[in-house]
């Protein structure tokens, strides 16, 4: 079982939370070429090691959090801020 | 090697079965091959079997870095079906329905394909009327569909909780007779024996670590047993797609997730076919041996282990209970995980490139296996041609950019959610 340190509520098991997306993807510019829609949309980076992934805590307090886990282990190493990164804090 | 028959059984068991050879050579790698075809799963094998009967291409290698049946062709729940809804998909499946039943024929190797039926339970009107529509749809397509009344579904299967106060009553149901479940094992050794029999080297261990490449064309690829070089390279490794194109620069439109499945003890006969469950998602089934084979939602996050967590375990288990009761009183024998390419629209990729000499199969979400005659089939076909068999023409990686995805459920690029 995966547990989640929500930076709000505390450690929580991951039923307590569901499952974003990768949080590294940044959408382009409105008027960037459908090329580079089209990666963003479509494509991924899609790692077999360290993952940085939106989760939201749907079943505590309803934040939106990044955390840093090993899509091998499941080893989760970071949780944070949408807004912050995981290297700020080593 | 010599065929199996029933006479070659007989005569083997007269001398104490002392006298069967293995099924298939355990070859040395030749520095030189028309086609490889990089994972020895069910697509992988079906693809060189395919390759050498249909195209005469004989100078082929399958490497696969574990063993032949390790992994995910025997991490499946077994089921084949076509009860597909959109174009780009239905003569495909369809056409594995028709592979599927000359299999054990065509391969000499018996597959058990079992073809039980698959029955789809609705447990509300609407959901039976989109039922109704999905069975006209397949009939139109000639995919073999009936309604089922809530009796119907009953009297196929006793053990479905029929009480009018459970928490969602039957309401009816969708039949695809002539769908069922093949023996997932015997597909691969069967696969493997025929293509091996007809001059394909099957190299187990052995790890494709890198591509070889002159200028922008793949000429080989570099594995822990040496370099091997090729006119052709056809990937079949789903589950670990993403990986082995990034030693290309390519990003895939493909996540990695697991799926989790489950088999009880064996039991006396208690599902007659392969049974889902509408109101959540369940899909069981009962294996030749007795076990019950069941299983539900992928985990629903990007991961490449081979295990999932139980949260979804216990999803999986209690929408079983909610259907059939009396399955809480066996022991579960067996849980475990598959690693799927969870492409962006639930459809697979089977197409020439993206590359000078790479042939790409990937995408197949978590119905790998009922596709594996199909897809090895079109896969052959189109490392063969240079271009795409008409079932697998839709299936091309630049769908995604022109707009032609092909998306069953409606989810859009979502692929914890197809």
């Amino acid at each position: 079982m995966m547990r989640i340190n929500c930076p709000y509520c505390g450690e929580r098991e991951h039923s307590e939370f569901t499952y974003g997306e990768d949080a590294t993807r940044t959408a382009p510019d409105n008027d960037a070429p459908m090329e580079e829609w089209n990666k963003f949309v479509y494509e991924r980076d899609n790692p077999a090691g360290e993952h940085i992934e939106y989760w939201h805590h749907a079943f505590g307090c309803r934040a939106w959090l990044k955390v840093q886990r090993n899509t091998f282990t499941h080893d989760i190493s970071w949780v944070g801020l949408p807004h912050e990164h995981p290297e700020a804090e080593s | 090697m010599g065929q199996y028959n029933a006479l070659n059984i007989a005569w083997n068991a007269l001398r104490g079965h002392k006298n069967w050879q293995r099924a298939w050579r355990d070859p040395e790698p030749k520095s030189n091959y028309d086609v490889i075809i990089i994972g020895g799963g069910g697509h992988g094998l079906a693809t060189a079997y395919y390759l050498a009967k249909n195209h005469g291409i004989t100078n082929v290698a399958i490497l696969e870095k574990g063993w032949i049946g390790g992994g995910n062709v025997g991490r499946n729940t077994t089921i084949v079906r076509s009860n597909y809804l959109l174009d780009g998909n239905s003569p495909f499946y369809e056409h594995g329905m028709n592979l599927w039943r000359d299999m054990a024929q065509d391969l000499n190797y018996n597959v058990m394909f079992s073809p039980r039926g698959v029955m789809n339970i609705a447990h509300t009107k609407s959901q039976y009327d989109t039922f109704a529509r999905r069975a006209n749809t397949m009939r139109l397509n000639g995919i073999q569909a009936e309604l089922l009344s809530r009796d119907e579904v009953l009297e196929r299967e006793p053990i479905i909780d029929g009480s009018a106060d459970t928490r969602f009553p039957v309401w009816g149901g969708i039949l695809q007779p002539d769908a069922g479940n093949a023996r997932h094992d015997a597909v691969a050794w069967g696969y493997a024996r025929a293509a091996d029999q007809l001059g394909v080297d099957i190299i187990q261990n052995c790890e494709v670590i890198d591509f070889i490449k002159q200028g922008e064309r793949i000429i080989g690829v570099k594995t822990n047993r040496g370099d091997i070089h090729a006119d052709k390279v056809g990937m079949a490794v789903a589950g670990s797609s993403s990986r082995l194109a990034q030693k290309l620069g390519i990003r895939l439109p493909i996540e990695s997730h697991v799926l989790q499945a489950f088999v009880t003890e064996p039991y006396k006969p208690l599902i007659n076919g392969v049974v889902t469950f509408g109101a959540g998602h369940f899909y069981v089934s009962q294996s030749d041996k007795g076990g019950v084979v069941f299983g539900g939602d992928i985990d629903g996050y990007n991961t490449y282990a081979q295990r999932g967590n139980l949260p979804v375990f216990e999803d999986v288990i209690a929408g079983g209970l909610t259907m059939m009761p009396c399955l809480s009183r066996l022991k579960l024998l067996r849980n475990w995980g598959g690693v799927m390419d969870m492409s962006m629209d639930g459809s697979p990729i089977i197409d020439v490139g993206p590359i000078d000499g790479l042939y790409l199969n990937t995408g197949w979400c978590y119905g790998g296996f009922k596709a594996t005659p199909a897809s090895g089939y079109c896969f052959a076909h189109t490392i063969a041609n240079d271009e795409a068999h008409e079932l697998n023409k839709a299936y091309t990686l630049d769908r995604f950019a022109k707009g032609y995805t092909i998306d069953e459920k409606g989810m859009g690029p979502y692929p914890k959610a197809h």
